[in-house]
């Protein structure tokens, strides 16, 4: 039996009183694309910052490859954190820097690559995302859409087993979220990367997701593959999984 | 082996702490709020004194931060120096021509500026300048996710964007200060010579006549704290901001006041302990 890629078992977080996850449990496999999804505010972020140890839970345990988040130390978090990749919904760029020193931070700090492995890693992941020509702008200077995927390229610099992306498409018009989608996609059929994608965008689900979770009132309503949830009869399950505007792709 | 330790029984219910409520209820809540505030800040003064001496050391950061805070300032400072002093030899000037020194004014002029005024000018205009801006940038960061996305990296945020900051802050305001005496001296030097046609010379023979080391070194190197006190309360106002855009508002003018309220009442204590160090200087 393999051990998951992501385990959350019993977790609960609460903001100023309010709880944002009760009880939440789910795992997701090697190499799986899950994507979640929920009304604005029912922690589908929060879920996401879980995983990657910048909240901690008041109850539960959350285990990546095996390892339990809070018997981590300062250390062993950080270990854990080079084989994860994060894109923030605002992307979160470095504003202070190129993209291309974006990109080269973390293998400067990380790998003993020479300057010029580390150049050529860099030029490649801009390339792979469609950035190639724009390594020295600063963020400031670039698109939403090129935004997002300069974001991407930066989470998966270190190569990591577990890409977590919080609304990868969101604010960006269908062409280009698509052509995010496609990223996505692309590294899914290269394998070995487990994606968890926080999202509205049902098109991209369908695509790129193997399995949806949909988040209501602190909770998990219904987890399982697209075909399934069609079948479900919640009416927010139905509302989200409906397949309008997606025909064209 | 570890002594065991004996705690007394817990009086929860005793008629004493029916009558005295805990110390915190006590205290008028502003009167509360500033000494968290003021305890928080000791803690994060704590927490970068221990982070700095320790590797990584981001050298890139610092020196585009001392290119930022102190290269950046220098125009301002030398401005602002050169019409503060032009307009202290103006005050001057009559008051000490009617009691005969119009000789003393240059000694005035320079004593004034290495003592109090280069010093403490120079340490409220980079408060306005550098603290808005480290506030207003540290809680831009945090409401965009970049700190966030800092710490996803693996790396410290607090040693790649405080830190720094605040050896930035420390090692430009002395040499900052520095430039603004000379500038002080620059605009009273063409006040004075606009009146009375005073040579170069004969000006700084006068003014530089009564400065002695101790007059000079102790002032501008108190100015390290000054750039110390700025980095940390901005730091701390922009590296905890929250409520979004409001948030980064709130962290700029919040830095300004504080650390400007704080250079003044830093500024009491450190000529006192100059005195007290340098003997000579109190006369």
């Amino acid at each position: 039996m393999t051990t998951p890629d992501v385990a959350f078992d019993r977790v609960s977080k609460t903001f100023a009183g309010r709880a944002v996850l009760s009880n939440v449990s789910f795992e997701i496999a090697p190499g799986e694309a899950l994507c979640i999804m929920g009304r604005s505010g029912t922690g589908k972020s929060v879920t996401l910052k879980l995983m990657i140890g910048l909240l901690k839970p008041e109850s539960g345990s959350i285990c990546i490859h095996g390892e339990n988040l809070s018997a981590l130390d300062e250390d062993g978090l950080s270990r854990l954190r080079h084989r994860m990749g994060f894109l923030f919904q605002s992307a979160a760029l470095f504003s202070l820097f190129s993209l291309s020193d974006n990109l080269a931070l973390p293998l400067r700090r990380f790998t003993k690559k020479s300057s010029q492995e580390i150049d050529h890693a860099v030029q490649q992941q801009l390339d792979d995302v469609g950035l190639g020509n724009d390594r020295y702008k600063m963020p400031a200077e670039l698109s939403g859409g090129m935004r997002k995927r300069a974001g991407l390229a930066r989470a998966l610099i270190l190569q990591p087993s577990i890409l977590l992306a919080d609304e990868p498409t969101s604010g960006l018009d269908s062409v280009t979220a698509r052509e995010i989608d496609d990223l996505l996609l692309n590294l899914k059929e290269k394998g070995k990367t487990t994606m968890v994608i926080v999202t509205h965008d049902i098109c991209g689900v369908r695509r790129v997701g193997d399995r949806l979770a949909v988040l209501d009132g602190g909770s998990i309503i219904a987890m399982g593959n697209i075909q399934d949830l069609q079948k479900n009869d919640n009416s927010l399950v139905e509302a989200l999984v409906s397949e309008q505007g997606c025909h064209e792709h | 082996m570890a002594p065991k330790l004996h705690f007394k029984p817990c009086l929860k219910n005793s008629s004493k702490d029916a009558l005295l409520p805990p110390i915190g209820e006590q205290l008028p809540s502003h009167l509360n709020a500033f000494l968290e505030f003021m305890g928080n800040l000791g803690l994060f003064a704590l927490r970068a004194a221990r982070r700095a001496f320790l590797p990584p050391f981001e050298w890139f950061m610092i020196w585009q931060q001392i290119g930022e805070i102190g290269w950046r300032s220098l125009p301002l400072v030398l401005s602002s120096g050169f019409a503060v002093g032009l307009v202290l030899t103006l005050h001057t000037r009559s008051t000490l021509i009617r009691f005969g020194a119009g000789s003393m004014i240059p000694a005035v002029q320079s004593l004034s500026f290495f003592n109090e005024i280069g010093p403490l000018v120079a340490g409220l205009l980079v408060a306005g300048r550098v603290g808005a801006g480290i506030g207003a940038e540290l809680a831009g960061m945090r409401v965009n996710e970049e700190i966030d996305a800092v710490e996803v990296l693996s790396l410290d945020s607090f040693k790649l964007l405080v830190i720094p900051r605040m050896i930035a802050c420390i090692l430009a305001l002395p040499i900052l200060t520095v430039f603004m005496d000379v500038a002080g001296i620059a605009g009273g030097f063409l006040a004075e010579r606009s009146a009375s046609h005073i040579s170069l010379h004969l000006y700084l023979n006068r003014a530089f006549a009564l400065v002695s080391w101790a007059t000079f070194i102790p002032p501008t190197l108190k100015t390290t704290v000054f750039g110390f006190i700025i980095a940390l309360v901005s730091s701390w106002f922009g590296y905890n901001a929250t409520d979004g855009s409001l948030g980064v508002g709130r962290a700029a003018t919040n830095s300004v006041v504080v650390s400007s309220l704080l250079i003044i009442l830093a500024d009491v204590i450190l000529v006192k302990a100059i005195f007290f160090l340098f003997p000579d200087t109190a006369v």
